[in-house]
């Protein structure tokens, strides 16, 4: 029996194949005939292989280490999930800002082609300017024609032009020179004047002042014979608050009259080339003249504010006059002369009505 | 190229990595770490993470073959990525972490023994090297040259300046004897 030391010593040999056959031979003899010292060898055996296989996996895995860091992390550019709305969004960001710029040209454009804007301006200002419109009434007219047309067939033809406004003018001076609003005339094709006798005359706008809202016209028709001189006056000076007015004016097809009071000296939104009046005026009534209880004549009918009662406006004769001044009086073949002279002074109000109404037209625009 | 061209490259491969070859090692790097990487990115994961996985997914690759037992049943690409993919998923699932399928386009084999026992292997010997460890000098390093370097005894007397090889000798029959007492209380 050997000591320990010696027979480990052996045994390395006997592993490792260092011995020769006869020494081999000796030692697995030794092995067989004692139980403990082969039991002895196995373990020996696989505590080297393991110690072996640990300095091999040791080795492999500083290699791999040593590999591991010098692999760049190549072209693979880190695909990061990002959150799910970044993804959608990215990709369809286009989509969406031209969908976006579609929308709000739609939009802009349907409001624009629809008139928006322009019913904007307008209910913006809460001014409401009093021409009327003729298709509203032009159902009633054609119901009247046809009545008539069943009266007296032979005098009335279809196919009669229908105008497109109406409101009202007054003769400025008797030799046919005629002031109503700019509105009224604003891309009218053509106007005539009808007056209370229901005669109809050709006119012509020669002057348009947009910003004071006048517009002077020019009764340019063979029939039309001039007037003896206007019975009422202007008055330049202002009006005091309180005064007396009526006017006369065509809110439908006949003459109307309408009386008030000088409300205020100045317009909507502090105008001060206009009046505010309180007195019942409607579409239709726009360009009539506004006279005081002695028959001058203080201004034009221009509008009204809309949402509030009784407040009606009319345009200072002064600003009137100061815009038609600009006029090149010398360039026309019949120049206006304003009379200066007033005949309804002291007369009872039927009287001047009466005396005044030829001298107002119905103006029709086409 | 065909099924069995692949396969024998692969065969190539495994002899490679056998021997710890850092060529062939590099190689599988460039060849299957990009698909194991996209696989942990689109997962919740980083590319650390990646690394770490792809590195593990290696030593059970090496672990199986060591063993012996390894045959070519699928191609190389497919074990990898099975073997990461399950280290992944254990991964997520230990650090609690959500994750979307991660079954994705690639084909996966089962591969669970495999991790099984390369746990078990990672066990064993974690514990050689806790033993080693308590060893300590100069006796780790004696046994070392010894066993794994396979220095001469003469060799080793010169290098730790004994007077003759049978110091050497008995020094080493000690260390072993110790390392042997350590490993074994541990492993019972």
């Amino acid at each position: 029996m050997m000591n320990e030391q010696e027979f480990i010593t052996r045994a390395e040999r006997y592993l490792n194949g260092a011995m020769d056959n006869s020494e081999r031979i000796a030692f697995e003899q030794y092995c067989e005939t004692h139980p403990e010292a082969a039991e002895q060898l196995a373990t020996h055996r696989l505590f080297l292989q393991q110690l072996k296989e640990h300095a091999d996996r040791v080795a492999f895995k500083r290699t791999l280490s040593a590999v591991a860091a010098n692999y760049q992390a190549s072209p693979v550019i880190a695909a990061r999930r990002e959150p799910i709305l970044v993804t959608l969004w990215n990709k369809y960001k286009i989509n969406s800002l031209i969908a976006a710029s579609v929308a709000v040209v739609a939009v802009f454009s349907t409001l624009w082609l629809s008139g928006y804007y322009k019913t904007i301006q307008k209910t913006t200002t809460n001014y409401s300017e009093l021409k009327r419109d003729m298709n509203t009434v032009k159902k009633n007219v054609n119901a009247q024609n046809a009545v008539i047309r069943n009266i007296n067939s032979e005098k009335l033809k279809d196919g009669q032009a229908e105008s497109h406004f109406g409101a009202t003018g007054f003769l400025l001076s008797a030799n046919g020179y005629v002031v109503t609003n700019y509105h009224v005339v604003k891309g009218a094709d053509s106007v005539h004047l009808q007056n209370t006798k229901g005669e109809v005359y050709r006119a012509e706008v020669i002057y348009e002042d947009p910003s004071h809202d006048v517009a002077m016209l020019y009764i340019r028709d063979s029939t039309f014979k001039a007037l003896k001189a206007t019975p009422y006056t202007f008055k330049e000076t202002p009006s005091e608050l309180g005064e007396d007015v009526y006017t006369i004016g065509f809110p439908r097809d006949e003459v109307v009259y309408g009386q008030g009071y000088l409300s205020s000296r100045t317009g909507y939104a502090g105008d001060t080339t206009a009046y505010q009046l309180s007195i019942p005026v409607n579409p239709g009534n726009s360009g009539g003249p506004v006279l005081d209880s002695k028959g001058n004549v203080i201004g034009i009918i221009s509008g009204k504010q809309t949402g509030i009662d009784g407040a009606s406006f009319a345009i200072k004769t002064e600003a009137l006059l100061k815009s038609i001044s600009a006029v090149p009086v010398d360039s026309l073949d019949n120049r206006p002369t304003i009379n200066k002279r007033n005949t309804l002074h002291g007369l009872r109000r039927t009287e001047q009505i009466k005396r005044i109404q030829d001298y107002v037209y119905l103006v029709k625009v086409f | 190229m065909n099924k069995t061209a692949i396969l024998e490259a692969d065969q190539k491969t495994v002899d490679g990595i056998a021997h710890g070859n850092a060529t062939v090692l590099a190689g599988l790097y460039s060849d299957y770490f990009p698909m194991v990487l996209n696989m942990v990115l689109r997962n919740n994961g980083t590319e650390e993470e990646a690394k770490d996985i792809f590195q593990e997914a290696i030593i059970v690759l090496y672990d199986k073959i060591r063993q012996g037992n390894f045959t070519l049943s699928s191609k190389l690409k497919t074990y990898l990525y099975s073997v990461c993919r399950r280290l992944w998923l254990k991964q997520l699932a230990s650090q609690g972490r959500v994750y979307h399928d991660v079954d994705s386009y690639e084909e996966i084999i089962p591969v669970e023994e495999d991790l099984a026992m390369h746990h078990e292997r990672d066990l064993q010997l974690s514990m050689m090297e806790r033993a080693l460890d308590k060893l300590g000098e100069p006796c780790r390093t004696i046994i070392h040259d010894f066993y794994i370097s396979n220095l001469s005894m003469q060799e080793i007397c010169e290098k730790f300046g004994y007077t003759n090889a049978d110091n050497a000798k008995n020094q080493k029959y000690k260390c072993l004897q110790r390392l042997k007492k350590i490993f074994f209380t541990a492993v019972k």
